[in-house]
């Protein structure tokens, strides 16, 4: 039976060289940010734009500014996903973060990295509802296409993201299209949402070509935002942004003098 | 002769088109193309994996496969691929390829079952080979010496293996993996039409307004057919419809208009209901003009077991069973009707409570009237259907019998065209050959069938289950093109063609792969020989099959090129030439055959699978295999040595070898090497001509090769057997020229539609005096008794029969009455969930070539166990935590995944079979349809607890 064979090999409890850099990290980063560490510190926070967090990480200024270092939402990882930044990372020493291609976030429905941080950088909270926890609402980041090197693109019949996401059918879905060159094919497109994906890396560790097609970048970076000033007239639901609507207030170099000023002057109008 | 880039271009794009539409291209050009780029040489090949059939092309540069890309010629796929076929070129390079072969010894370089794998020369290796097969025919008889064959065989691998076991040993004992896959559709086919393999072909895909599939993830594995699904329903969203029918929801639910999520084995209830709806309630769609011209009505015993151990057996009276493992397997004798079959097995005599005996033979069948399998379908009423066939136990009553009824008005509407698909849903059953027919019969009675855009479509797993496994017949019962073993003029056509003495072919066969596992369980088999497959991986019962390899007294070798639980299991591992390190022919689904030319030299020493065989088979003489009155291992009758006159007057002596008689005989040295001819110009040849590795042979000597084109001569000795018969192949030359050709080939032409008048020249033929629009002309079990649901009634004489007694149905096929029946292991209060297993798109089978490619390793590197997350709450998993699974047989762990591609309603789990980490074969339950003996591996009982 099973059970004589050799054991599978899964999640093991921390490992003696990865609790070494575990400790070595925590270490560098409550204790000695002296000259030279800390200039390298300084180029690793321009660095921290591109890094991804743990589930529930506040806005990356204020993460910085909260998280002591202390390794805990680490070793509560069951699958090792997240690391601690060690000098020569060139990322904000002693902070969480992942790196999904390697190891994704496996999306834990008891989020058990999130409630032991000690100082509200992991945010419970924004990892809650209705009082519960609630991985699916988690913002590590947002998956994005590159869709010329995705072979699904090519018409190759892949989906490998869609299949591996945790949120399938949700976070990603698969657009059909005809695939007129051979005239009795379909493509079969990943496209991502950016309101359900989490961020976790699932596709992007799934990703089949050599580079990963499909790559999660923090939302600031992945994401572009318009106006709250045009709502769509074909979509009930975009009114909700009108709740966000400012008043509006313009200057473009034309009209940065007052009118009166710029009426006086005639310049070389005539 | 030089080219610019634009005249490669031109070249190229001439060639392509020319291959398209099947015209040979001039050589010169087509060397040209070939060579053009200088550094890099494309030439055609087929898919590796599945049986779509994908053509692909291969980038072979300094004598390494390094690229490949989808044929845009190829008709099936047009250039495009899916992510296993993507991954062609990297297949054969994975670190642990095994290159030479390897020998379990002791510290003095012994032979010792008990010793550890050590390398040794082919010599060495061939040496024990011919040791342990000549002591197990000696001791055994034929039947003591076994092949555990494939679908994954190349038609000239599976011929030559084929030829040496049955022309050779007089053994039968060689059965494919594809049992595993393909059984009960072939049945299916012998039973209901007289004649192998599907009716239509893709096309029909472009031509249908309705897509069924029946127990096939198709998204998932046969994804190149499924975009063409997808594409067909974009063509037409309002008109096209596709429905799902399935027993979890999976991929192929995404582009689904309905899913029906149904309780195991219940397809034969919905099958029967389809129909029901169609003779009761709606018979005016019944083309009653050709039902009349073309079918009859047939029935067979519902008693007839479930492909499991009967009591009788060696190791079940040794009690190598567990008490456990045999409340499932004493059902193999004797059931009590449950309360969910008694409705069913109503016209059969049958009520709830009743003992049924099962000891009926499963094959027999015999012609009823029309009213009799009327009475047949009178239980499956909506009401009756729906209460036993619902699987989402979370899904109302009324939403699921309101799709049954949108299903079969599918079915019925008139002027529709239906496509039925299925693979391994419908053809892994217990009652698998049966649902098999019973989607011919709906099909039928609405005159759906071998009609452009109509018919019930069996897609093939397996990339040369069709080619080989089914047309050459690497099966225990299987002559080349449909011939049987059991038939004596079959038998003396062959051995005429082979040029074997008359009577050489042994008629007593049945070693079905199963059998071959449990002959060895039970000490009858004592030399086995593992080609193309993974039997102790994908076999069920699987820790039965190593325990008796392991520590029986026997003699197990596996050809591969990786090492998988086979090899590892095994005494002797011999390393495999990979398919595009050989000549070789894959037939797939449509019935098209595909040839390639090597395209590299093999990995370190290794040969191909039909080098392996040849070598092999000059091991052994006229004296040794022909001339020795045998006692069998078992079965009812001894060998009669063949008697020396008849041998000496074909030619051959006491000394003659089996190569000198089945391979390298006058007719195989016809055959030549030229290096002027343009299929063989430019490329190796390792089996005939030796190449520049210089292995050193089974001999000792440095292999030079035979001198003459064996897959040539394998290829055309085999396709003789097909022209002239409804199965014809064009020559050697053609298929490469061409990309693939659907059989039968008749006058240069391929067929679409067999046994319609219209497309079929063999249907041409046979309706040419009636004018009738169909011929079902395949001839198999087409003499048939007349009786009613109960038996055979010797004076009956059917309303449509001449006269009492054996009937003749010519170019007529058969609608059959047949009951559902409940599986024989189902949940129960110890074992409360139906385990279904199954394939993943990024691995192929057991994994041995995809789990080495790191792509597709990454992406799904170990086998999940998928289940409900309500089922995972309540028995105390969490998503991604470990359980175990855990059967009457064994036990593996899994992680839980709830939320994955795969989303089974509360009480059933799904496990695919890739992982040999996670051996699921070890849980599930070797039952198999008593008539195709395929495996069912999509139902057992199970229990899952926390690990």
């Amino acid at each position: 039976m099973s059970e004589n064979r050799p054991k599978i090999e899964r999640k093991k409890p921390l490992s003696d060289r990865r609790r070494f850099i575990l400790t070595m990290a925590r270490g560098v980063g409550v204790t000695a940010l002296g000259g030279l560490v800390w200039s390298a510190y300084v180029d690793e926070v321009t660095a921290s734009q591109l890094l991804l967090r743990p589930p529930g990480a506040i806005t990356e200024k204020d993460f910085l500014k909260t998280c002591i270092k202390c390794g805990l939402c680490v070793e509560a990882c069951p699958y090792d996903t997240l690391l601690l930044a060690k000098p020569g990372d060139n990322k904000p020493l002693g902070t969480p973060y992942f790196i999904p291609r390697d190891i994704p976030c496996y999306m834990c429905p008891d989020i058990p990295c999130v409630p032991v941080c000690p100082t509200g950088a992991l945010d419970e909270s924004s990892v809650t509802t209705d009082d519960k926890l609630d991985i699916n609402v988690a913002e590590m980041g947002l998956a994005v296409i590159d869709d010329e090197s995705c072979i699904a693109f090519w018409g190759i019949q892949c989906d490998a993201c869609y299949r591996a996401c945790p949120l399938l059918g949700e976070a990603i879905t698969i657009v059909y299209e005809k695939n007129e060159r051979t005239g009795k094919h379909a493509f079969m497109k990943p496209i991502v949402h950016s309101n359900v994906c989490t961020g976790c890396g699932l596709c992007e560790q799934a990703c089949v070509t050599e580079k990963a097609a499909i790559f999660v970048l923090p939302r600031e970076v992945a994401m572009g935002r318009v106006g709250n000033y045009y709502i769509k007239g074909w979509d009930k639901e975009d009114e909700q942004r009108l709740e966000n609507a400012e008043e509006i207030h313009t200057q473009t170099e034309i009209s940065k003098e007052s009118a009166i000023d710029s009426l006086n002057d005639s310049g070389d109008l005539y | 002769m030089s080219l610019s880039r634009r005249e490669f271009l031109k070249s190229s794009a001439a060639a392509s088109a020319a291959a398209a539409i099947g015209m040979s291209v001039p050589a010169e050009l087509e060397a040209a193309a070939n060579k053009a780029e200088g550094g890099w040489r494309w030439d055609k090949a087929a898919c590796r994996f599945c049986g779509t059939g994908c053509g692909i092309m291969m980038a072979t540069k300094n004598g390494k496969i390094v690229a490949v890309k989808g044929d845009p010629a190829a008709p099936v796929n047009r250039g495009l691929n899916c992510i296993k076929g993507y991954f062609n070129a990297k297949i054969m390079y994975g670190a642990d390829r095994l290159t030479r072969p390897l020998l379990r010894m002791d510290a003095n370089g012994k032979f010792d079952k008990k010793g550890k794998f050590a390398p040794v020369s082919w010599k060495v290796a061939f040496d024990i080979m011919e040791e342990k097969a000549k002591a197990a025919f000696n001791e055994k008889g034929p039947e003591g010496v076994a092949v555990f064959a494939s679908g994954q065989h190349t038609v000239m691998e599976g011929y030559a293996a084929q030829k040496m076991m049955k022309g050779g040993f007089r053994s039968n004992a060689i059965d494919p993996n594809a049992r595993h896959c393909m059984a009960s559709a072939v049945v299916g086919f012998y039973q209901t039409f007289g004649i192998d393999e599907p009716s239509g072909c893709y096309d029909d895909i472009e031509l249908t307004d309705t897509i069924v599939s029946w127990g096939s993830n198709m998204a998932e594995m046969h994804p190149i057919l499924w975009s063409r699904v997808t594409d067909r329903k974009l063509s037409d969203p309002e008109r096209v419809k596709v429905i799902n029918m399935s027993t979890y929801t999976h991929r192929t639910s995404d582009l689904a208009d309905t899913e029906i999520i149904f309780s195991p084995n219940t397809d034969t209830a919905l099958w029967n209901y389809i129909a029901r709806e169609i003779v009761f309630n709606n018979p005016e769609s019944i083309d009653w003009d050709f039902v009349n011209k073309h079918m009859v009505f047939a029935a067979a015993s519902p008693n007839i077991g479930y492909g499991m151990r009967k009591s009788n057996e060696k190791s079940i009276k040794e009690g190598k069973y567990t008490a456990l493992e045999m409340e499932t397997i004493s059902k193999e004798m004797k059931t009590i009707v449950s309360e969910k079959e008694a409705p069913a097995l109503a016209p059969y005599g049958y009520k709830a409570g009743d003992e049924m005996i099962h000891n009926q033979p499963g094959l027999k069948h015999w012609l009823i009237e029309f009213e009799e399998y009327k009475k047949s379908l009178e239980p499956y009423t909506l009401e009756y259907t729906a209460k036993i066939s619902k699987g989402d136990p979370d899904e109302s009553i009324e939403s699921f019998k309101a799709k049954l009824q949108e299903l079969a008005d599918l079915y019925i509407e008139k002027g529709r065209k239906v496509v039925s698909f299925w693979t391994m849903g419908m053809n892994q059953h217990t009652r698998g050959t049966w649902t098999n027919t019973l989607a011919y019969n709906v099909h039928f009675l609405l005159n759906k069938q071998a009609n452009p855009g109509e018919g019930a479509f069996s897609l093939t797993g397996q990339p040369s289950a069709c080619g080989t496994a089914r047309e050459v017949g690497t099966f225990t019962h299987r002559l080349p093109a449909d011939m049987m073993v059991k038939n004596p003029k079959h038998r003396a056509l062959v051995e005429k063609k082979w040029q074997v003495p008359a009577g050489t072919i042994n008629g007593q066969m049945g070693q079905h792969i199963m059998r071959i596992h449990r002959d060895i369980e039970d000490g009858h088999v004592k030399f086995a020989w593992v080609n193309v497959c993974n039997p102790y991986q994908d076999s069920a019962s699987a820790s039965h099959w190593i325990k008796a390899a392991r520590e029986m007294d026997n003699f197990i070798v596996t050809s591969d090129g990786y090492p998988g639980i086979s090899a590892k299991v095994s005494d002797l591992i011999l390393p495999s030439a990979m398919l595009y390190e050989k000549w070789g022919a894959y037939g797939n689904a449509e019935r098209r055959t595909q040839h390639w030319r090597q395209q590299v030299l093999p990995v370190g020493d290794s040969m191909s699978d039909t080098w392996q065989w040849v070598e092999f088979s000059k091991r052994f003489t006229v004296k040794d295999l022909w001339m020795k009155d045998v006692k069998v291992g078992w079965g009812k009758k001894d060998m009669k040595a063949v008697p020396l006159d008849k041998i000496k007057a074909m030619g051959y002596n006491e000394n003659t070898t089996m190569y000198e008689i089945l391979f390298a005989n006058d007719r195989a040295k016809s055959y030549k090497i030229d290096m002027n001819d343009p299929v063989q110009a430019g490329y190796d040849n390792s089996e005939c001509s030796g190449d520049s590795r210089g292995v050193v042979g089974s001999d000792g000597e440095v292999f030079t090769g035979y001198g003459f084109f064996i897959h040539k001569y394998l290829f055309e000795e085999y396709a003789a057997f097909t022209r002239g018969h409804g199965h014809d192949l064009a020559p050697f030359d053609i298929y490469h020229k061409v990309r693939g050709l659907k059989w039968p080939v008749v006058d240069g032409k391929e067929t679409q539609w067999r046994f319609n008048a219209k497309y079929d020249p063999y249907a041409a033929k046979a309706t040419k005096e009636t004018g009738n629009s169909h011929a079902f002309y395949g001839g198999f079990l087409k003499k048939r008794p007349q009786g009613d649901l109960n038996g055979i009634k010797k004076d009956m004489q059917l309303s449509y029969a001449d006269k009492p007694g054996k009937h003749y149905l010519k170019n007529k096929a058969k609608i059959f009455a047949r009951p559902y029946m409940d599986p024989p292991e189902m949940p129960d209060a110890n074992y409360d969930t139906w385990l279904c297993t199954g394939r993943v798109l990024e691995h192929w089978h057991s994994g041995t070539m995809t789990m080495r490619v790191p792509e597709l390793y990454r992406a799904v590197p170990e086998a999940l166990c998928y289940m409900h997350p309500q089922d995972a709450k309540d028995k105390d998993l969490k998503q991604g935590g470990l359980c175990w699974v855990e059967s009457r047989r064994g036990r593996v762990k899994a992680r839980v995944e709830t939320r994955g591609r795969n989303r089974p309603a509360r009480g059933l789990v799904f496990v695919p079979w890739f992982d040999e980490k996670v051996f699921i074969n070890k849980v599930c339950l070797d039952a198999t349809c008593p008539l195709s003996k395929q495996t069912d591996y999509k139902k057992c009982a199970v229990k899952i607890y926390k690990a």
